[in-house]
């Protein structure tokens, strides 16, 4: 891992280097950012770690927990909330047994809440590994996940 | 493609690149912007470059991949041309320069140039191609068809989405590839970076032709763009920054992401003639990171101007410079303010910057260096003012609002998507010409402008014209464009509850006013949501609202009130069904509302006893099965599926 971690910032040291864009591709090709990474980071760029952890838990882009096998993220915008998003929201979690922002026991889905995905007139709507699943209603949702399932 | 070296290199190949246009009869340009993308368009764009290539030898036609021409509720979109007018026109070749001129020559356009075809499925390109592209017919069924007069219409400028709007930075995403730079170029694109290295201009003179455009901030605050980019010019530092803030996280606004997916380079240009103007040689842009299209667009374009010599060192060899990096945020709302917004380029947490303001961004910014922020359509709008003058630009508006804004019309309204109009347009023609109205033949009640720091505004005020003025004047904000139509069944106590607890939820917990007053207003809510609230409490919210107005840091704390203040100026009696007769007249809040079946209405389908997962629904075959309320949990999953209307909420 501190290899792969080292790469990452070399790539990244310039004169002004772009902290959040580290932690981003860490994030992505790790899955979260394990305190092992963060450490290497810490180490390499002489940056307390107290200051990384403060940066991975303010932002949402940011995982301190692994993430599932996919990732759904139910968008909660003004227009999906007025076209019932929050009701797939609740059913979502009901029927995955996690809340917004866990991860299922086998490691298969992280659910996640999204403010606004800017697909606005699809909504409401849910996005599964990037993937837009536009005018559901809680059922079709439910649907979509059994899908999932189907599929491993 | 190596670096052109003089502005006259440019201009030479630009015009080869028209003269290899010219050559192509026809053109079909599919829309994949998010919201087409997600409806299936990429399918449809491969369906067509697949069979066009094998009648490539009959006639050369060019499957354009464009970003988003803002019907996203018709989508996906496919615009078939057989004439370059647009394009003409656009560059300025056409001799019409009246603002309507275009309209009318293009709806007596020799059928079928520019036919407008919606909801296409991969399985309708092969018939598109044969009729519409190979010979002149039309594909009926797929041309846009009002919902109320069901009457057809051919053409883009004919469909009343379009024809009651002013295109002016939107319109061209639907002539370009955004990531080929070529397309961009073709359309009249760095023109103004041209005019500007060509005549040798002065950064005051063009920062009088942006204070004489009446350009304002287009991100929400409305600041005099000349103004402030004076600011920037006269401050004292060795390095200058120009940031561009494409950070758009207002849940319902996506016409920043559009910009920057469909039209990139144009949003470039605005930087480099900004940072000509300033003094500044280097700039971000800060996206946002749920954003990857618009990442990976803008991206490429930023490769592109550098390689092409528009970008770096010695632009078009000028002697000018500016770099420009792009930077992906984290995912946190409040970095679209300013000062979080620097704290989070600088490698630290998107957290506003404590001081009391002055000193500004502009005298002191990005590592302590004035900075020049700017919005993503305030940079669009750059470039056109400059290629076409101020007085061009002031045409547009009124009053101290000039040019067109750019607005997501979503929620209850027929034509869900982005619209560009002119300033001072009315609501009511917004959301009734334009948007066709609310669907499903419900009542409008209220519509949301400038996203959760904005307001709700009554029917009584649809013929509140769109200005900066006036829409603060009744309580709200034109923040960056969002617009969020409500109809009867929307709860506004509910709502109030939505925007707020996203705000709290966003606040970065820095100043007290924000992170204590938000929360404890969320919490008074709350009470009304179940029925608990009294008399006083309606006061209590007043007396808070106003403290975090006054107190908060920073915007964000400033505005979260905004909802709950007009909600309650303008809805005040349904505040008060809330805890007076424990009622929801919308029918949203669980703890006051009741399902139950009508009986009459029913035909004993059994959809609704499968849908409820609470257990509360039980019957036998063919009779109307028993709803119990206390196992209900109010999930309205009977009301989604049932298809005779027969589940009632009271």
């Amino acid at each position: 891992m501190k290899e792969q971690v080292e790469k990452i910032v070399d790539k990244y040291r310039t004169e002004e280097i772009d902290l959040v864009a580290i932690l981003h591709e860490i994030n992505s090709s790790m899955r979260y950012l394990p305190k092992e990474a963060l450490e290497v980071v810490s180490e390499e760029l002489s940056i307390p770690l107290s200051r990384l952890y403060g940066m991975a838990s303010f932002y949402r882009g940011f995982n301190l927990e692994p993430r599932g096998e996919h990732e759904i993220h139910v968008c909660l915008g003004t227009a999906c909330h007025v076209r019932g998003g929050a009701r797939i929201l609740d059913r979502l979690s009901e029927k995955l047994g996690v809340g917004p922002g866990e991860t299922t026991a086998d490691q298969k889905f992280t659910l996640n809440r999204v403010n606004c995905v800017g697909a606005c007139a699809l909504g409401p709507l849910v996005v599964v590994d990037q993937r837009y699943h536009g005018r559901l209603d809680p059922l079709k949702a439910e649907r979509l996940m059994e899908e999932y399932y189907e599929q491993a | 493609m190596s670096r052109l070296k003089k502005v006259a290199e440019l201009e030479q190949k630009r015009k080869e690149i028209v003269a290899g246009e010219k050559k192509e009869t026809a053109a079909v340009a599919v829309c994949c912007g998010t919201g087409c993308s997600a409806s299936g368009a990429v399918e449809v764009a491969e369906a067509f470059k697949k069979v066009l290539a094998g009648k490539a030898a009959e006639v050369p036609v060019k499957t354009r991949v464009t970003g988003c021409h803002g019907f996203c509720e018709q989508g996906p979109l496919v615009v078939i041309e057989k004439s370059n007018h647009e394009k003409e026109k656009a560059r300025g070749e056409t001799e019409s320069t009246e603002k309507d001129a275009g309209r009318d020559e293009g709806s007596s356009l020799q059928l079928p140039g520019n036919l407008f075809y919606c909801r296409v499925k991969p399985g309708d390109v092969e018939e598109i191609v044969e009729k519409s592209v190979l010979e002149s017919e039309v594909v009926e069924r797929l041309l846009y068809s009002d919902p109320v007069t069901e009457e057809r219409y051919y053409s883009e400028h004919e469909v009343p989405f379009y024809a009651h709007q002013e295109r002016l930075i939107m319109g061209y995403n639907g002539m370009i590839e955004p990531d080929r730079i070529e397309d961009y170029l073709a359309v009249g694109g760095y023109k103004a970076l041209r005019k500007i290295l060509e005549e040798n201009a002065s950064p005051v003179e063009i920062i009088e032709e942006i204070k004489k455009s009446g350009l304002r901030g287009r991100g929400g605050g409305g600041f005099p763009t000349g103004q402030k980019w004076e600011l920037c010019r006269k401050a004292d530092g060795e390095q200058k920054y120009v940031i561009c803030n494409a950070d758009e996280g207002d849940p319902g606004c996506f016409q920043d992401r559009s910009i920057l997916e469909g039209n990139p380079h144009l949003v470039l240009e605005g930087m480099i003639i900004a940072a000509y103007a300033t003094g500044a040689n280097k700039g971000y842009i800060y996206v946002r990171n749920e954003y990857p299209l618009a990442l990976k667009n803008i991206m490429q374009a930023t490769r592109q101007a550098l390689e092409w010599g528009l970008l770096g060192e010695d632009i078009l060899g000028s002697g000018f410079s500016f770099e420009v990096r792009i930077s992906r945020g984290g995912g946190a709302f409040v970095c679209g303010e300013e000062t979080a917004l620097l704290s989070s380029i600088e490698g630290l947490t998107g957290e506003p910057n404590p001081r009391p303001r002055p000193p500004y961004p502009t005298a002191k910014g990005l590592f302590g260096m004035p900075t020049l922020i700017n919005n993503v359509k305030t940079f669009a709008a750059v470039p056109l003012i400059i290629s076409k003058g101020a007085e061009w630009h002031r045409a547009y508006g009124t009053g101290d609002s000039r040019g067109t804004m750019v607005f997501s019309l979503t929620g209850k309204v027929n034509n869900t998507g982005l619209v560009e109009v002119p300033m001072g347009m009315s609501l009511r023609e917004l959301i009734y010409d334009i948007g066709g109205g609310i669907p499903g033949g419900r009542q409008f009640k209220a519509v949301q402008t400038g996203g959760p720091a904005g307001g709700c505004l009554p029917e009584s005020m649809l013929d509140l014209p769109l200005d900066y003025e006036k829409l603060s004047e009744a309580g709200s904000i034109m923040g960056s464009g969002g617009m969020i139509v409500m109809d009867d069944a929307t709860c506004m106590v509910d709502l109030a509850h939505y925007f707020l607890s996203f705000t709290v939820d966003e606040s970065c917990g820095k100043c007290v006013p924000c992170r204590e007053g938000g929360r404890q207003m969320l919490a008074l809510l709350e009470k009304f949501i179940c029925g608990q609230a009294l008399e006083g409490d309606l006061h209590m919210i007043w007396e808070l609202a106003t403290a975090m107005q006054k107190s908060s840091l920073c915007a964000l704390g400033k505005l979260a009130p905004n909802p709950v203040l007009t909600t309650l100026k303008y809805f005040e009696d349904e505040y008060r069904a809330h805890f007076e007769q424990w009622r929801c007249p919308a029918g949203v809040c669980r703890a006051l509302i009741s399902y139950s079946i009508d009986e009459e209405a029913c035909n004993a389908c059994g959809l609704c006893l499968k849908a409820c997962s609470a257990g509360a629904i039980s019957g036998v075959p063919d009779s109307t099965p028993l709803l119990e309320d206390e196992l209900c949990t109010r999930c309205g999953a009977c009301l989604d599926v049932c298809r005779h209307s027969a589940i009632l909420v009271k």
